[in-house]
């Protein structure tokens, strides 16, 4: 079971704060196929929000194919989904820790950090207005 | 869950002498929604909920709640409504017992397995008297009272405006368990926003006796955007977008705008706003991060 948490001033939506939050757990390993996630009840006590918004996440993680809702009982994570491979993620774990130190060493605050990886992941930084 | 509306005005104006509490207030609340009523003190907030279980009566329009008049028809709208008026009144003297008594006696829907259950939940005992309990407490007992008569709608007038932030979680709280547990529609009136983001799915800005901004959250936050950039005037962009407002430094001008459709400017920065920032521009204030994005 993952317990979720909210940053109230990223700008991200709730849901899609939980929804992050849950492909994440998956490609990490930390939630398994068949594992429950947090009941509805749940997440609307621990973290003070409206239902709504945690079905919302519930009904997009489904749709993506993530976690299945089974009437009744609960919500799932779904069969056949392979978290990245461990010695993988450990592999690029320990580079980028060196790329970290690196950085530091340069003289980056973890601001700076952020914002260079941010800006190499997504080269276009142009931002969408809805 | 209906699709009519759980509330609904058209036109809806109160005036008290010559002065406009309220002023041609197009409103249409969907069942099962949580909906933040937001403004200053004297917006309009309190007229409005009391318009809605027909304390008062409006001087233009209509309002209908669960799809009756409130003011012909109190039988229809009455029973099914909870109403948690600001400063909970609550008699002093009673005891929680006499509290739920006295709701027992006057609501033919009372459920006291609801009652009893939030009352051990809080950890009160039913001899202790009103009058000695915190802030807080008042505010779970007056919300459990509401919550009793099984109402498919509750309004709610500033529940959280005298509360500390650990009793105004835990009241919200109570609220969600409610919502989560009936799908009943929630009202709630504030002029807090701290943790409306993460409580309300549709929000409502009034200000002057006027709604200023009605619709879901989530939209209103994607088509907000703060514009940052070298010095100029808002002309270009109130072009094509809406302006809220606008502040100017001797180098740096920024504009917090409600977009239409997509803002590709590269003469701007741009960068995402949170709730409270919207709701302070729309209120016509400036606040803190807003000075710090315009020094960055």
């Amino acid at each position: 079971m993952i317990a979720f948490h909210l940053e109230t001033r990223s700008g991200v939506p709730t849901y899609l704060q939980i929804v992050q939050q849950v492909r994440q757990a998956v490609r990490l390993g930390i939630l398994h196929p068949g594992d429950q996630l947090p009941t509805v009840k749940e997440v609307v006590e621990q973290l003070t929000i409206n239902p709504n918004t945690v079905l919302r996440a519930y009904r997009e993680l489904d749709l993506e194919g993530l976690v299945e809702g089974r009437r009744g009982v609960g919500t799932f994570v779904a069969s056949g989904q392979p978290p990245l491979p461990p010695d993988d993620v450990k592999t690029l774990r320990s580079s980028l820790r060196r790329w970290v130190d690196r950085a530091r060493a340069a003289g980056l605050d973890d601001e700076n950090l952020a914002a260079l990886f941010a800006d190499t992941v997504r080269p276009s930084s142009i931002s969408r207005v809805a | 869950m209906s699709d009519s509306p759980a509330l609904e005005t058209a036109a809806l104006g109160k005036r008290y002498a010559s002065n406009w509490a309220l002023h041609d207030c197009e409103l249409s609340i969907p069942t099962g929604s949580v909906t933040a009523l937001v403004g200053p003190n004297g917006a309009g907030k309190t007229t409005l909920l009391q318009l809605a279980v027909g304390l008062i009566e409006p001087t233009t329009g209509t309002i209908a709640v669960l799809g009756h008049d409130p003011r012909s028809e109190p039988l229809a709208v009455l029973p099914r409504v909870g109403f948690v008026a600001q400063d909970h009144p609550l008699p002093r003297r009673f005891t929680i017992a006499e509290t739920l008594r006295l709701g027992r006696e006057l609501n033919p829907s009372w459920d006291d397995a609801v009652a009893e259950r939030r009352i051990d939940e809080l950890g009160l005992s039913r001899r202790q008297r009103v009058g000695t309990l915190s802030g807080g407490q008042q505010a779970q007992v007056a919300l459990t009272l509401a919550l009793a008569k099984q109402p498919q709608l509750l309004l709610l007038d500033e529940p959280v405006a005298s509360l500390d932030p650990l009793a105004r979680r835990e009241f919200l709280t109570g609220v969600l368990q409610a919502v989560t547990e009936t799908g009943i529609t929630v009202v709630l009136s504030s002029h807090i926003v701290t943790d409306l983001e993460r409580v309300c799915d549709r929000l409502i800005i009034l200000a002057d006796g006027r709604t200023q901004l009605v619709g879901p959250i989530e939209d209103i936050l994607a088509g907000h955007r703060l514009l940052t950039g070298p010095r100029t005037t808002a002309a270009g962009v109130a072009r094509v977008h809406e302006v809220i407002r606008e502040s100017h430094t001797e180098r740096q001008t920024t504009l917090l705008v409600r977009a239409n459709g997509h803002v590709y400017d590269a003469d701007w920065e741009l960068h995402e706003v949170d709730l409270e920032e919207i709701v302070l521009a729309y209120l016509g204030q400036t606040s803190d991060t807003m000075r710090a994005a315009v020094a960055r």
